[in-house]
C-alpha cells in the first residue's frame, strides 16, 4: 500500500484529516523539488518522484471514497459497476417526476425527491464509516466486499442527486419548455437564449 | 595614459536567481534581498522591433517604433506562445500579427525582413530583462523563476521554457501568476486563511483559490482564460472610435497601421484616466485632422461589462472545485492593470463579499513573486513553500475519439499518473499514444499536446505486450512521459511530436543561433570598450604634451610617443579588441617617462604651495 507508506500511515480506512494533512504538509516540506534546485540530478529526480507519490497519496486518501476505492483495488476486490437493485423503484419514480417537470410541471416534486435522496446519501456515508471502523479493526475480506456494495450505491445515489440539481438549476435560469423533445437523465442542455 | 583595468573574469559574485513577470502588455524583474523581494529596473514594455538593419530591439524603443515602424514590430505575442495557425484565427482579426508563410507547423511572425517564432519574440524582451538585471546587479544572471498564467496549458509553459532557453536563461522554475501574487502578498503579511487571487492582466484572466497556513501556500483550484483581457477593452474602444471616424471623416483608417497604432495609444490612454475620473476623452490627430470624443465611465462601464462578465464564471467554477463557499474566502487579492478598473473592483467585491486588497502595486505583485519564488529555489527563503495545481486534466485518446483521463485538473503537481499499453494486432512494434489536455469527452474538444511514439517493441501476439506508460506533471506543470517494458523492465524510448510548438532540435537550433548572436554583441562590446580605453588614452596623452615636461624628453622618446599614437590610431577602427589593448599598452610604455617627470613636477608644485590647474 504505497499511498500509506508514503505518508507513514499503517493501512486502514478510517483517517484522521487533520492528521492526514500535517503528515502531508511535513513531507512536502521536505521533499519538494524546491528544496532541491541546486542538487545533483539525480537528488532533483528522487525528490520529483517522492513528491509526485505524496501529492497522489494525498490526493486519494483524503476523499473517504477515493481511499476506499483504493483499499479494494490493492486487496484485488473488483469495484462493482451494479446498479444497486433496491434503488430501481425509487429511480423509476424520479424519472418520471423528471419529464413532468421537463414538461411544465410543478418542481416542488422534483425538490422533495432530491431531499430524499440526499438523506440516503448521508445515510449511506455514515454505514460507510461504520464499515470502516469495523474493518479497521477486524480486517476481513466480508467487510470489504460490504463495503465495495456501499461505495456503489453511494456512487449512484450521488449521480441521481447530481442530475437533480442539474435539472432543478436549468429551471431557474430558463422558462420550462413544452411538448417537444423529453430526453433521459443528464441529457443535453437547452442552447442559451437571451436572458431577460 | 595608465588606465585601471578591471577584469569581471575574476569577480564571481554568487549569481542571483531572478523572478521576472513576461507578461503581455509589460515585463518586469526583480530579485529576492535580505530585506525582501525588490523590482530591479523599470517596467520593460513586451514589445519587439526589427530595425532597418535588422537588429531586434525590445522595450520602451520597440513600443515607440510600433508607430513609426509598424509593420516590423509585434506586441501582445503572449497570446501566440504554444499556439497553432488554426487556433489564431481569432487572435488575427483583433491583432496586426503578421504571420510568414509556411506557419503551418510552427507559428512564425514576419518582423520587416526578419521572421522569428514566438518563444523567439518573447526572448528578446527576456534578453533586454536579464541585460537590465545584470547592469542592476552588477554581475551575470543565468537563473531565472519566469511567471506564467495558471490557465496557460502543457504547450503554452513549453514555449515560455523555450523562450527562456533562447535568452541564456536556465529557467529554474514556472510559476502561476495569481501564485506567485499570493506569495509576495502572503510572505509580507505572514497570513493564514482561505485568499481568492484575481489577476486581470493585458491578455490573460486567472482566478485561483488558496489555503495559506504556516508558510505553506497550498493552491486548491484554479480556473481562467488564457485569451481575456486588457487588450480586449482597448479592442472595445478602438471599434467604437474607428465608426465614429468613419462618420465623421468619410475614411476607414483601419487599414492604416500608424493610425491604428495612434488610435490605440489614444484609447488606453482614456481607459487608463477613467480609473481615476469619471469622464475622459479620446483624442486623435492625424494627418491635420481631428478626432474626439468624450467617454463618459456610465458608457465605458456599459461597453466592457460583456468583458469582465465573462471574468465571473470561472470564479464560480474556481470556488466549486475548490469546495469553498463564497463566505469562507477571507481576502481578496487583485492583480494585473486591468484591476485598477473600478467596475472590476466592484464586480470583484460582489462575487466574493469582500473588499478586495489593492496595497501591493498589481503591476508589480506578480514580479515581486517571482522573486520570492526564486529565493525559495536558493534556499534564501525557508519557511515558504508554494503548492500548486494542473489547471487541465491530461488524458488519453481511447477508442472511438474519446478522452481517458488519466490526471485531472486541480491536482496538486507533481502528479503522476500510470497506464498499460499493449499492442492492437500481431507482431505490432511500436504504439502511439495521443496525449490531450482539456475537460471534455471528446478528444477533438480538447487541446492536443503531443503524439508519444513507443518504438521497438518486440513483435509478439496482439495483447501480449506490456508497456508501463508513467505520466508526470512536473512542478512546472509541463508533462514528462517515460515507458517501461513490464516483462523485461527496460526503459523504453519515447518519441514525441508536440502538437504545436517546437521540437527539441528547434529550440536547440535557435539556443545555438542565439549563442552565436551573443557572442557577437560580446565581441562588439569588447572593441567598443576597448575604443573608449585609447580615446581617454589619446585624450590624456594629448594634454601631456601641452605640459612643459615634455621638453624634457629626448628626441627618441618623442617620436617613441608618436609612432605609438599613430600605431593606435591605425588599429582603432578595426575590430579587433586584443590589438587595440595591445596599442594603448605600447602607448602606456611609451609614455611612461613623461608621465614621471609631470607627476615629479606637480608634486614639486604642490610644496612650493603652488595651485595646480587638473
Amino acid at each position: 500500500m504505497q499511498y500509506y507508506e508514503a505518508l507513514g500511515l499503517k493501512p486502514q480506512l478510517a483517517l484522521g484529516l487533520d492528521d492526514l494533512k500535517k503528515r502531508f504538509y511535513e513531507r512536502s516540506r521536505q521533499w519538494h523539488p524546491d528544496r532541491f534546485s541546486r542538487a545533483e540530478p539525480a537528488q532533483q529526480q528522487q525528490a520529483l518522484d517522492t513528491t509526485a507519490l505524496l501529492n497522489d497519496a494525498f490526493r486519494t486518501l483524503r476523499d473517504p471514497i477515493s481511499r476506499a476505492e483504493y483499499f479494494l483495488k490493492q486487496n484485488q476486490i473488483e469495484l462493482s459497476k451494479e446498479a444497486p437493485p433496491e434503488l430501481l423503484e425509487e429511480v423509476f419514480e424520479l424519472n418520471m417526476i423528471l419529464d413532468a417537470v421537463r414538461d411544465g410541471g410543478d418542481p416542488s416534486q422534483l425538490t422533495a425527491s432530491r431531499e430524499v435522496f440526499a438523506g440516503m446519501l448521508t445515510q449511506t456515508d455514515a454505514s460507510l464509516h461504520a464499515l470502516f471502523e469495523s474493518y479497521d479493526s477486524r480486517g476481513d475480506r466480508a467487510t470489504l466486499r460490504e463495503i465495495n456494495d456501499c461505495l456503489s450505491r453511494r456512487r449512484y445515489i450521488s449521480n441521481l442527486v447530481r442530475d437533480v440539481d442539474k435539472e432543478l438549476s436549468r429551471d431557474a435560469h430558463n422558462p420550462p419548455r413544452r411538448g417537444g423533445e423529453t430526453d433521459s437523465l443528464g441529457g443535453p442542455s437547452p442552447a442559451p437564449g437571451p436572458v431577460r | 595614459m595608465s588606465t585601471l583595468q578591471i577584469d569581471f573574469g575574476d569577480t564571481k559574485p554568487q549569481s542571483k536567481i531572478v523572478g521576472i513577470d513576461l507578461g503581455t502588455t509589460n515585463s518586469l524583474v526583480a530579485v529576492m534581498d535580505l530585506t525582501g523581494p525588490r523590482i530591479l529596473s523599470g517596467i520593460v514594455p513586451s514589445v519587439v522591433s526589427v530595425t532597418a538593419s535588422g537588429d531586434a530591439i525590445a522595450g520602451a524603443k520597440a513600443r515607440d517604433a510600433l508607430v513609426t515602424q509598424p509593420e516590423r514590430t509585434v506586441y501582445s505575442v503572449k497570446r501566440l506562445m504554444g499556439r497553432g495557425l488554426a487556433d489564431i484565427q481569432n487572435e488575427l482579426k483583433l491583432f496586426p500579427f503578421r504571420i510568414a508563410e509556411g506557419s503551418e507547423s510552427v507559428l512564425r511572425l514576419r518582423l520587416g525582413g526578419v521572421v522569428m517564432t514566438p518563444p523567439e519574440v518573447s526572448a528578446h524582451v527576456l534578453r533586454k530583462l536579464k541585460l537590465d538585471a545584470e547592469n542592476a546587479l552588477g554581475g551575470p544572471v543565468t537563473q531565472a523563476v519566469i511567471t506564467v498564467p495558471a490557465y496557460f496549458n502543457d504547450a503554452q509553459r513549453q514555449a515560455t521554457k523555450d523562450a527562456g532557453r533562447i535568452a541564456g536563461l536556465d529557467v529554474l522554475r514556472l510559476v502561476n501568476e495569481p501564485t506567485a501574487a499570493a506569495l509576495a502578498y502572503g510572505l509580507d503579511k505572514r497570513k493564514q486563511g482561505i485568499v481568492a487571487v484575481y489577476d486581470l492582466g493585458g491578455g490573460t484572466f486567472d482566478i485561483s483559490i488558496l489555503r495559506l497556513q504556516e508558510g505553506i501556500f497550498e493552491v486548491l483550484a484554479t480556473n481562467g482564460d488564457t485569451h481575456l483581457g486588457g487588450d480586449d477593452i482597448d479592442h472595445l474602444l478602438m471599434q467604437v472610435a474607428l465608426e465614429d471616424i468613419r462618420a465623421e471623416w468619410d475614411e476607414d483608417i483601419s487599414a492604416d497601421s500608424t493610425a491604428v497604432q495612434l488610435l490605440r495609444r489614444a484609447v488606453i490612454k482614456a481607459k487608463e484616466q477613467l480609473s481615476f475620473v469619471p469622464e475622459a476623452s479620446i483624442d486623435l490627430e492625424y494627418r491635420g485632422r481631428r478626432y474626439q470624443r468624450t467617454l463618459t465611465i456610465d458608457v465605458f462601464d456599459r461597453l466592457i461589462r460583456p468583458v469582465i462578465d465573462r471574468t465571473l464564471r470561472p470564479c464560480r467554477a474556481c470556488l466549486q472545485d475548490a469546495k469553498i463557499a463564497v463566505e469562507e474566502i477571507d481576502e481578496v487579492v487583485l492583480v494585473g492593470g486591468s484591476t485598477r478598473i473600478p467596475l472590476v473592483r466592484s464586480e470583484v467585491e460582489k462575487l466574493f463579499r469582500a473588499r478586495p486588497h489593492t496595497e501591493l502595486n498589481p503591476d508589480e505583485v506578480v514580479a515581486l513573486g517571482a522573486a520570492v519564488q526564486a529565493g525559495i529555489l536558493a534556499g534564501d527563503v525557508q519557511d515558504a513553500l508554494l503548492l500548486d495545481v494542473t489547471p487541465l486534466s491530461l488524458g488519453i485518446e481511447t477508442m472511438g475519439g474519446l478522452t481517458s483521463k488519466l490526471i485531472l485538473r486541480n491536482s496538486t503537481i507533481p502528479a503522476s499518473a500510470t497506464e498499460v499499453f499493449t499492442t492492437g494486432v500481431d507482431g505490432q512494434t511500436n504504439v502511439l499514444i495521443h496525449v490531450v489536455q482539456g475537460e471534455r469527452e471528446l478528444v477533438k474538444d480538447c487541446r492536443s499536446l503531443a503524439r508519444f511514439d513507443l518504438k521497438g517493441i518486440a513483435p509478439m501476439p496482439a495483447g501480449m505486450a506490456r508497456i508501463e506508460v508513467r505520466f508526470l506533471i512536473d512542478a512546472n506543470g509541463i508533462l514528462n512521459v517515460t515507458a517501461r517494458d513490464q516483462r523485461t523492465g527496460t526503459e523504453h524510448s519515447v518519441d514525441v511530436k508536440p502538437s504545436y510548438g517546437l521540437t527539441e532540435g528547434q529550440v536547440e537550433a535557435m539556443i545555438l543561433e542565439s549563442v552565436e548572436k551573443a557572442e557577437q554583441d560580446f565581441a562588439a562590446r569588447q572593441v567598443r570598450e576597448a575604443q573608449v580605453e585609447a580615446d581617454a588614452v589619446l585624450a590624456a596623452t594629448e594634454r601631456a604634451r601641452k605640459e612643459p615636461g615634455y621638453l624634457d624628453l629626448t628626441d627618441e622618446e618623442r617620436s617613441a610617443i608618436d609612432t605609438a599614437i599613430n600605431e593606435l590610431l591605425v588599429v582603432y577602427h578595426s575590430d579587433n579588441h586584443e590589438l587595440i589593448r595591445a596599442k594603448i599598452d605600447q602607448l602606456d610604455v611609451a609614455t611612461q617617462k613623461l608621465a614621471e617627470i609631470i607627476m615629479n613636477s606637480a608634486v614639486g608644485a604642490a610644496l612650493k604651495g603652488t595651485k595646480i590647474d587638473a
